[in-house]
């Protein structure tokens, strides 16, 4: 088991970088031979035995995942490299607006994606055949990404300089919320299959995301969906979310997300 | 059930401290956690019971200090205890306001032997 990561305690995290030449899946056994930075901002004095002592703390329980967040976005912002963490319940389309979006804006932008699933590769090979380079993590019962295995991930993914990585995590709208991956932005994705409350119900994602994509609009005309409610809902929980509503089955409202996308994209300065 | 990969990070952080102060054992914990940090107590209690056993936190006693959700109301500067992100203002009912507490999830310190 990975010490930094609690959650894959017993089924252990894969990584899986798709190869066209040869499909293959690899299981790292996780070997742990850089070191994680960790300070200790404390004095060791010398307590006699059996001696009870108070040690003063002060430590943020994320600490580790935010100092390993931090050396990803280290490594983001020094290869010009877009990072966005997209999140969503199951199903809501995480997959099907990068299928959209890699084949749109092929030629345009440079892409590289990790797909986050507890089990199977199969959003990784959605991915690979519209020619993206992607590795699939699987975090086994793992409920969420990490900055950890984000880390490892890019290891053998290697995103080009001034490209936009897009990390789809694993479909829960609850803990992926407290855990950092060094992106730059998080977009969270609704559909309007699911409740127009969902924003109130899982709040701390729409509170910790930037854009809120509302997708499957093409089928409102048939659900009690209520957008405009949705969309209150929303803003009520983080009032700088920005809200785009598409649908990734008739392309509408595509063309706005690709805007925001690219004006999140910066240009690598003129020498 | 990320309150158990949070638990293992509190197990981390204490033992690592511990062990640095060649300490046996932890006898007592205490923490910081926010009523908006994402904590379910319910969840962390389960977790906790779980993941201590056998660790240098088998027996040691948890203190737990609540601290209160606050927010700041953008629009007329009342600060007051808030709920969820979306309860609005008491006083002017805006719902622009910024959490100032409720976040923490820390461990603040040890005893240990
Ligand atoms: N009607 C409709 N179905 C969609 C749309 N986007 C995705 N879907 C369907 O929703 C299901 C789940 O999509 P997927 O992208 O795998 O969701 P993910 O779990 O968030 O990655 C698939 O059957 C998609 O075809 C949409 O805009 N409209
Ligand atoms: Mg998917
Ligand atoms: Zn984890
Ligand atoms: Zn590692
Ligand atoms: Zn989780
Ligand atoms: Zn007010
Ligand atoms: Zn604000």
């Amino acid at each position: 088991m990975c010490a930094t990561c609690g959650c894959s305690s017993d089924g252990k995290t894969t990584y899986y970088l798709v190869d066209k030449d040869q499909p293959h899946s690899h299981d790292h056994s996780h070997p742990h031979d850089h070191v994680h930075p960790h300070d200790h901002g404390h004095t060791h004095d010398h307590p006699h035995a059996s001696e009870k002592k108070i040690i003063d703390v002060e430590q943020d329980v994320l600490h580790q995942n935010n100092l390993l967040a931090e050396r990803n976005r280290g490594y983001f912002d020094a290869k010009n490299i877009l990072a966005l963490n997209l999140v969503s319940s199951p199903g809501s389309g995480k997959t099907s607006l990068l299928e959209r979006t890699l084949k749109d804006l092929k030629g345009e932008l440079e892409f590289a994606v990790i797909e986050g699933d507890q089990q199977t590769n199969n959003d990784a090979d959605r991915i690979f055949a519209t020619g993206t380079k992607v590795t699939q993590i699987n975090t086994g019962k793992g409920c969420h990404l990490d900055a950890h295995m984000i880390l490892h991930a890019m290891q053998g993914l290697k995103p080009k300089d001034n490209s936009v990585l897009f990390i789809e995590n694993v479909g829960n709208l609850v803990c992926p919320a407290m855990f950092d991956l060094g992106e730059k932005e998080r977009v969270v994705i609704i559909s309007v299959t699911e409740g127009d409350d969902k924003p109130l119900k899982y709040p701390d994602m729409f509170h910790s995301s930037t854009l809120c994509i509302i997708n499957k609009t093409d089928l409102l005309p048939y659900v009690p969906f209520d957008i405009e409610k949705a969309k209150a809902n929303a803003k009520k929980v983080n009032h700088h979310l920005d809200i785009i509503e598409v649908s990734c089955t008739t392309g509408d409202g595509l063309p706005l997300w690709y805007n925001w996308l690219k004006s999140k994209v910066m240009q690598p300065e003129a020498v | 059930m990320h309150e158990l990969s949070i638990v293992m990070g509190i197990i981390k952080i204490a033992e690592d401290h511990a062990r640095a102060a060649d300490a046996a054992a932890i006898d007592e914990i205490e923490l910081d956690i926010g009523t908006m940090s994402g904590i379910d107590m319910d969840s962390m209690e389960f977790a906790w019971t779980q993941a201590i056993k056998g660790t240098m936190l088998n027996d040691c006693v948890r203190k737990i200090n609540s601290i209160t959700a606050k927010a700041k109301c953008l629009d007329c500067d009342t600060e007051f205890e808030i709920k969820n992100y979306y309860d609005a203002c008491p006083v002017c009912g805006e719902h622009l306001i910024d959490i100032v507490q409720g976040k923490e999830l820390m461990v603040r310190s040890l005893l240990v032997s």
